[in-house]
């Protein structure tokens, strides 16, 4: 099964450079509905897989683009390793460019980090069919800028991600989740303080009117952590966690537009209606919008910014508006990384 | 060469004349920075206050198209501020201020010319710090550490400058403002923040930057182990990490220097071992107790001859004070030193160390190392006396040497120094022309004229051309015999 395609990939990117054809790059098309609908060719990254290296002492994986997540996740549980993002799949057939490229963290990201944080090397066919290597398989690593990591959420419009290294880390003896009864804003504050605390707090959420808090390490200071915060024991907790990671929670069922909206730290409710579900100590937080409400300037307001994450891809736009000066810039290294403007064309905004 | 009067008449203008310096005593002090061989006396200096004052003389020198290189303490090890022939140098030591410490959301907002260790200090009455920890961090500011990614002893659990950064405010040339991130972490569009860090000043300046801060461990522990034989002591390393345990410090020092170290501040190193281990364990107190004495079971097992846990922090700063305290220790060994910065795969360590030996006593000039073992970061210092004919270059490049072994292996030219215009050469060796091209096509995209920093950080094709010339003989690719991948 494991193949290296990059020949292949090669071939068809530089044909759709000669001819002007626009590409849409798919892995497992798992994450079809994130960011804007793009009207182009398929170009399938499923041929080109196989976990390169993975040695546990390095704490680094590589893998090419279409080695599909799940496989990697099981390579990573048996050396008891795993990704710290906990990257949602949203389906079985989830890759590992696809994941890099969306840039999607877990209910973990605010404990372990963004994605690109574990970004540490990349292999990238850039729209004009050069084949680049940026970064590499150490941990520290400062000769070139930084390409490597500005791929992590590209959604492709800059190259088709060939390789990725990924820093990788250990998985804690064990997990608890502790839950209780509060109001949304006695949450935010309560989430907010203990993720100050030096507690190996690993994930915060607050959905109808429960908080859920994940702690991870070892027995003994599990139940340390349980003595000082209370609350009850949640009995799956894996699988509470999955059903937000997946959105197989019945929050994210129906077809209403789903908002996600990304705050600083301690910010207010928003001025949106429904309740959210919250994720990420309160940094994360869901809205389920009525069809034709934006909640751009609502997250704005607070000092974040929102994305129309599913059930709109006919909206003009998905993703927060860009300053004038940053949306010159974009265009500015799109035009470096792939001039014919083939890549994903209009999958993040809409002239680029 | 005498500056531009139109130039200088402008940035009179927006800074006051007592903050732009021409006269060559008042220049002299900013000719070099923590790489000095390499020097230039800057015909200009500009000392803004503010961020608009930063803005005014980047206007000014797009203007005029004069080069600008920006620059904070001058702390930097591979000539990243060394001022270049015709430009402005824009120093940012004046923008000193912390304007804010918000412990409720745990950041702090702060000047490019802010010390890194001024941000620990301002955020320690609240129980929290700012984790990287370069070794120059009494001097060295938080522009500098964002331009260079700067790293330290605690950046395999703490991460790097790249990974406690929330937002950058950044002028760039063309004169606009860009805030890159947010406060939340996370910001719509490319990740230019990630972009920017590490980008040796040739993208922009930045003008403000809101770091993360993390709690203060409820426990630290030290251990040193001492081994008879080096490869021992690299195999510890990986056993550690192999095992489930992310130390928040693991570093490893040769005989020579656990030698000069000791006889330098008299820190209790065995001087009889071939190779000292130090392993910083932090965290929740249950925790650090139960991975201190996995710890301690694996290095007897991988063969320590002496193990001593440091019994509190007054024994633990004694350890570390060997350590810390390595560089100038082992300066004193000769007149002068190169400081490699290379890193490489962790698996290679025993190897790559063994290589570095052979080459040292080929060359026959000795090599010294001190490193920082989790991340596989070396640091081979490259004794030498620049008084004796020929010693210079036969250290040049016996430093070149180390670092395509360094490439070779997997591994870069540089961990955390930067590539500045000492390693221009080497970069050669790590990239080809595609990826060189590449770079200089994100330089174009912020900076179209090429006028920050120029000439920093990515050889033009035609130096490698060159560099390429010099170091391959006899049609031969350095290194042959090694795998590559």
């Amino acid at each position: 099964m494991d193949h290296d395609g990059t020949d292949e990939l090669v071939a068809q990117v530089r044909e759709a450079t000669a001819r002007r054809t626009p590409l849409r790059i798919v892995g497992g098309d798992t994450k079809w509905f994130f960011g804007r609908a793009v009207a182009g060719a398929p170009l399938s990254t499923r041929g080109h897989r196989g976990i390169l290296r993975h040695d546990p002492a390095e704490l680094v994986l590589t893998a090419r683009a279409g080695t599909p997540l799940a496989e990697i996740e099981a390579r990573l549980a048996g050396c008891n390793q795993r990704l710290p993002f906990e990257p949602p799949h949203f389906g079985a057939d989830a890759t590992i460019g696809g994941t890099v490229a969306s840039g999607l963290a877990g209910p973990a990201r605010a404990w372990a980090g963004p994605l690109r944080d574990f970004v540490l090397g990349a292999r990238v066919l850039s729209g004009d069919g050069r084949v680049l290597r940026f970064g590499g398989e150490v941990m520290k690593n400062v000769a070139g800028y930084d390409v490597a990591r500005l791929m992590a959420g590209s959604l492709g419009i800059l190259g088709v991600l060939l390789d990725v290294s990924l820093k990788v880390l250990p998985v804690p003896p064990g997990e608890r989740t502790l839950s209780l009864d509060v109001d949304e804003a006695t949450a935010l504050g309560r989430l907010a303080e203990i993720a100050r605390g030096a507690l190996p707090l690993s994930a915060g959420s607050w959905i109808d009117g429960r908080v859920y808090l994940r702690f991870e390490g070892s027995d003994a200071t599990l139940d340390d952590v349980q003595a000082r915060v209370g609350g009850e024991v949640v009995a799956d907790s894996r699988g509470f966690w999955a059903g937000l990671r997946e959105q197989t929670h019945p929050f994210f069922t129906g077809t209403s537009p789903l908002w996600r909206c990304i705050v600083p730290p301690l910010a207010p409710p928003l001025s949106l209606d429904g309740a959210p579900l919250v994720e990420w100590n309160g940094l994360q937080r869901w809205y389920r919008c009525a069809p034709g409400v934006s909640a751009f300037e609502a997250a704005a307001a607070v000092g974040g910014h929102a994305t129309l994450f599913r059930h709109g891809t006919d909206a003009p736009e998905v993703f927060a508006p860009l300053a004038a000066p940053l949306l010159r810039l974009h265009r500015a290294l799109k035009l470096e990384f792939d001039p014919a403007g083939i890549l994903n064309p209009g999958r993040m905004y809409a002239d680029l | 060469m005498t500056p531009d009067p139109a130039l200088l008449s402008d940035l009179r203008a927006a800074l006051g004349p007592d903050a732009v310096l021409v006269s060559p005593e008042a220049c002299a002090p900013f000719e070099c920075d923590a790489l000095n061989t390499q020097r230039h006396r800057p015909d200009v200096v500009a000392l803004p206050r503010s961020p608009e004052q930063v803005m005014a003389v980047l206007r000014a020198c797009s203007r005029h198209a004069t080069p600008v290189v920006a620059r904070g303490a001058g702390t930097g090890l591979s000539g990243g501020a060394l001022p270049v022939a015709g430009g402005v140098l824009l120093v940012l030591a004046r923008l000193n201020r912390v304007l804010e410490v918000d412990p409720a959301r745990r950041l702090a907002r702060v000047e490019p010319g802010v010390t890194n260790l001024e941000i620990s200090a301002a955020a320690a009455p609240h129980g929290l710090y700012y984790a990287p920890d370069p070794s120059s961090q009494v001097a060295c500011t938080i522009g500098g550490n964002v331009a260079e990614n700067s790293g330290g002893v605690h950046c395999l659990k703490h991460g790097l400058t790249v990974h406690n950064l929330l937002e950058l405010r950044v002028a760039t040339i063309d004169g606009e403002w860009l805030t890159l991130g947010s406060a939340a972490g996370e910001a719509p569009g490319l990740s230019l923040l990630a972009l920017l860090t590490g980008s040796e000043g040739m993208l922009g300046v930045v003008v403000e930057a809101t770091v993360r801060l993390k709690p203060l461990p409820e426990r630290v522990e030290l251990l040193m182990a001492a081994f008879g034989d080096v490869r021992s002591c690299a195999d510890a390393v990986g056993r550690i990490i192999a095992s489930g345990i992310v130390p928040a410090g693991l570093e490893m020092m040769d005989a020579p220097a656990i030698r000069a170290a000791e006889a330098f501040v008299r820190c209790g190193y065995p001087t009889d071992a071939a190779a000292l281990l130090l392993c910083e364990l932090d965290g929740l107190e249950q925790d650090v107790l139960h991975d201190l004495q996995a710890v301690e079971s694996l290095l007897r097992e991988c063969g320590a001859t002496t193990l001593r846990v440091a019994t509190d922090a007054t024994e633990r700063l004694r350890m570390w004070s060997g350590r810390k305290s390595a560089f100038p220790a082992v300066g004193r060994l000769a007149p002068d030193y190169f400081c490699m910065d290379g890193t490489i795969p962790r698996r290679h360590l025993a190897d790559v160390l063994e290589r570095i030996d052979e080459m040292s006593r080929a060359a026959g000039l000795p090599v010294a190392n001190v490193f920082h073992a989790g991340d596989g970061n070396l640091h081979p210092l490259i004794l030498f006396d620049a008084g004796q004919p020929g010693e210079v270059e036969r250290a040049e490049h016996l430093g070149a040497e180390i670092l395509e072994l360094c490439v070779a292996v997997g591994g870069t030219v540089t961990g955390e120094h930067g590539v500045g215009v000492e390693k221009l050469g080497p970069m050669c060796t790590q990239f080809g022309a595609d990826e060189l091209e590449a770079f200089h096509g994100v330089k174009r995209a912020f900076d179209p004229d090429g006028l920050l920093n120029p000439g920093k950080a990515v050889p033009t094709l035609a130096r490698c051309a060159d560099y390429g010339a010099m170091r391959v003989h006899g049609g031969k690719l350095p290194f042959a015999h090694l795998p590559r991948f």
